[in-house]
């Protein structure tokens, strides 16, 4: 059991049939391998971002790891139990929250939901009211407890969700896209909680984001999935480099001049940025998202009329573009 | 049990919250009731003793009717369009993920939802009607609880229809079709418009034994005190009878569809 880990994947696939109607009578039959065969090992008390754009198959991994969908292919295994097999016994053991879907109770007072778990869980009274406190306070839930639900805004909600995943002490915790479409105070509570949560309970964490700033500020590792194939799995650092990925400086001068050059630091032919697009007074610099901004900023500015300037972190569709680049 | 004692609350808060909505509803039961009681006034006037109803008996019907149509959801309605869209719209997978049972978990919230709108939707136009006509109110203490018993199994005969018209959404692209049938099937065959004594011969006798006749006939008549004695057993048997067998299709389609869920993911 050991080295087996808490969750285990060996070859995890998930075909869907999707039927079309094409033509009058005609139906055609589509295959869509959602999850290609996929292969990783989580630890007990690790926090994992799993990443990839639209379509690539994170959620159906998440559901395959829920129960709520059925592997067509692979052995898939978490705290030993088969999910699909035992989706209800695993039930007691995992907290889930789908960013997009509330498993909150739409027109009562976020308390009435809570109550529920409570009993659906079959949480200890004790228990119940201790993990509550504790959710209340660190989520800043205390003034939201008697507002109906509906009428909470997205990032209320997202922590009202997140609240009642956790009451029954749920060993993993998996969250799907918890900070989509979330305000930037949210976003940053959220992530707060969870960084908290897995450091004092050892709660192992797996989410799934389009947002690397989720990624940079939560996870030591990150898998990355394109096309239901698992693409990476290692540190964010180790990403940048296998990604070559590059980061924007983007600079406003006085005026419009010709696209700004630096040379390397180090005196060797490489330049340390390039201007990838000159609009008027503003240039977009790239330059390798491993090196450090802050030299480049003092020599732009010792050398150019230098109004303002922001840094832009590379997006993860670009990340995955450059890994197919550079794996043919 | 506790968890869908505390579903059955749920359900039950949930209505009590919309106030307006409550108020608007009994006045428009009020005035259907109004609308139907001089038709039905009318209509005994030229053929007393229709369908084995006196005058007073009649009105009865209509505001019994009213009070209940809500309650036992006689026209549909209640939870099955919220099912339907979380069916539609995959989120029913969010519900599976749950250890709790999908239908007993419905069942306890639409019992909550039949309970509110008994008391909210139900006693004042019923009160109102017994004020201004002249209804056969029951002789003895013990027709109310039998009363009680019949709705309370109405009730759940009503959410095993309308629970397996929000199965259906499983298979059919739009619950909507679905939802309207059994709109128009629980109007007539409930006796919502005319009671279900009324109808004649062959029609009449399918009439009185499809499911449809738990909702209202059954209850009204146990109240009217039609059914007494070993009859009164034999309309329970008759209510709970319909009430298993559609429960056992529900659960049926639940676990058929569970399963395509589950490979197909909706
Ligand atoms: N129930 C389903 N039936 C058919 N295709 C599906 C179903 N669920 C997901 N897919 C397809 O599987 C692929 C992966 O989807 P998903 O796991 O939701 O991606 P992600 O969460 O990474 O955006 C997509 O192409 C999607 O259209
Ligand atoms: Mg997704």
């Amino acid at each position: 059991m050991a080295d087996d880990g808490f969750i285990s994947l060996d070859g995890v696939e998930k075909v869907f049939e999707v039927r079309r109607r094409a033509g009058l009578l005609r139906r055609e039959r589509r295959e869509v391998r959602a999850v290609d065969g996929i292969s990783f090992r989580v630890a007990r008390g690790e926090m994992v971002g799993y990443i990839g754009p639209n379509g690539a198959g994170k959620s159906t991994t998440i559901k395959m790891l829920t129960g709520i969908l059925t592997p067509s292919g692979g052995r898939l295994r978490v705290a030993g139990i088969d999910p699909s097999r035992e989706r209800t016994r695993l039930a007691h053991r995992i907290g889930v929250v789908f960013g997009q879907r509330t498993t909150l109770w739409w027109d009562l007072p976020l308390r009435d939901s809570y109550r529920l778990m409570h009993r659906m869980y079959r949480i200890p009274d004790r228990r119940y009211r201790e993990n509550l406190e504790r959710c209340v306070e660190l989520l800043d839930l205390g003034e939201l407890l008697e507002v109906p639900v509906r009428q909470l805004s997205l990032g209320q909600r997202m922590r009202g969700d997140i609240a009642a995943a956790l009451l029954h002490d749920p060993e993993v915790l998996y969250l799907d896209e918890p900070t989509i479409g979330l305000d930037v105070i949210s976003k940053a509570k959220v992530r707060q909680f969870l960084k908290e949560l897995n450091a004092e309970r050892g709660t192992t964490v797996l989410l799934t984001t389009h947002d690397l700033t989720d990624i940079e500020q939560l996870c030591s590792r990150v898998m990355v999935i394109d096309h239901g194939r698992l693409m990476y799995d290692g540190s964010l650092a180790g990403l940048h480099e296998v990604g070559e990925s590059e980061r924007m400086l983007v600079v406003d001068l006085e005026s419009e001049l010709p696209p700004i050059r630096l040379d390397s630091a180090d005196g060797g032919d490489q330049p340390a940025l390039r201007a990838v697009k000159v609009e008027g007074p503003r240039q977009w610099l790239a330059f390798p998202a491993a090196a450090s901004a802050a030299p480049l900023v003092a020599r732009i500015a010792a050398d150019y009329p230098l109004v303002d300037l922001s840094v832009r972190e590379p997006d993860i569709e670009a990340v995955i573009a450059r890994m197919y680049e550079s794996t043919p | 049990m506790r968890l869908y004692a505390v579903v059955a609350a749920g359900g039950f808060r949930r209505y009590a919250t919309y106030r307006t909505a409550t108020a608007a509803g009994v006045f428009t039961n009020t005035v259907f009731g109004f609308i139907m009681a001089y038709t039905y006034i009318a209509l005994w006037d030229v053929r007393p003793q229709l369908g084995g109803y006196d005058t007073s008996q009649a009105l009865t019907y209509v505001w019994l009717g009213q009070a209940l149509l809500m309650t036992s959801a006689l026209m549909g309605g209640g939870f099955e369009s919220e099912l339907v869209e979380r069916i539609r719209t995959g989120d029913i997978a969010v519900d599976l993920y749950r250890p709790a049972d999908l239908q007993l978990w419905w069942l306890a919230a639409d019992l909550g939802r039949a309970a509110f709108h008994l008391l909210g939707r139900g006693v004042a136009p019923m009160c109102l009607g017994a004020l201004v006509f002249d209804l056969a109110l029951p002789g003895s203490f013990w027709t109310w609880p039998a009363f009680l018993l019949s709705v309370f199994l109405g009730v759940v005969v009503s959410f095993a229809i309308r629970y397996l018209v929000a199965m259906s959404a499983f298979w059919l692209l739009d619950g909507a079709g679905a939802m309207q049938m059994a709109m128009l099937a629980g109007l007539f065959f409930s006796g919502m418009l005319l009671p279900l004594n009324l109808f004649p011969g062959l029609l009449g006798e399918v009439a009185r034994a499809l499911p449809w006749s738990s909702l209202l006939q059954v209850p009204v008549d146990v109240f009217l005190g039609k059914h007494t004695g070993w009859g009164l057993v034999e309309a329970y048997v008759f209510q709970a009878g319909w009430a298993l067998a559609l429960l056992g299709v529900g659960r049926l389609l639940q676990t058929v569809a569970t399963r395509r869920v589950v490979v197909q993911g909706g």
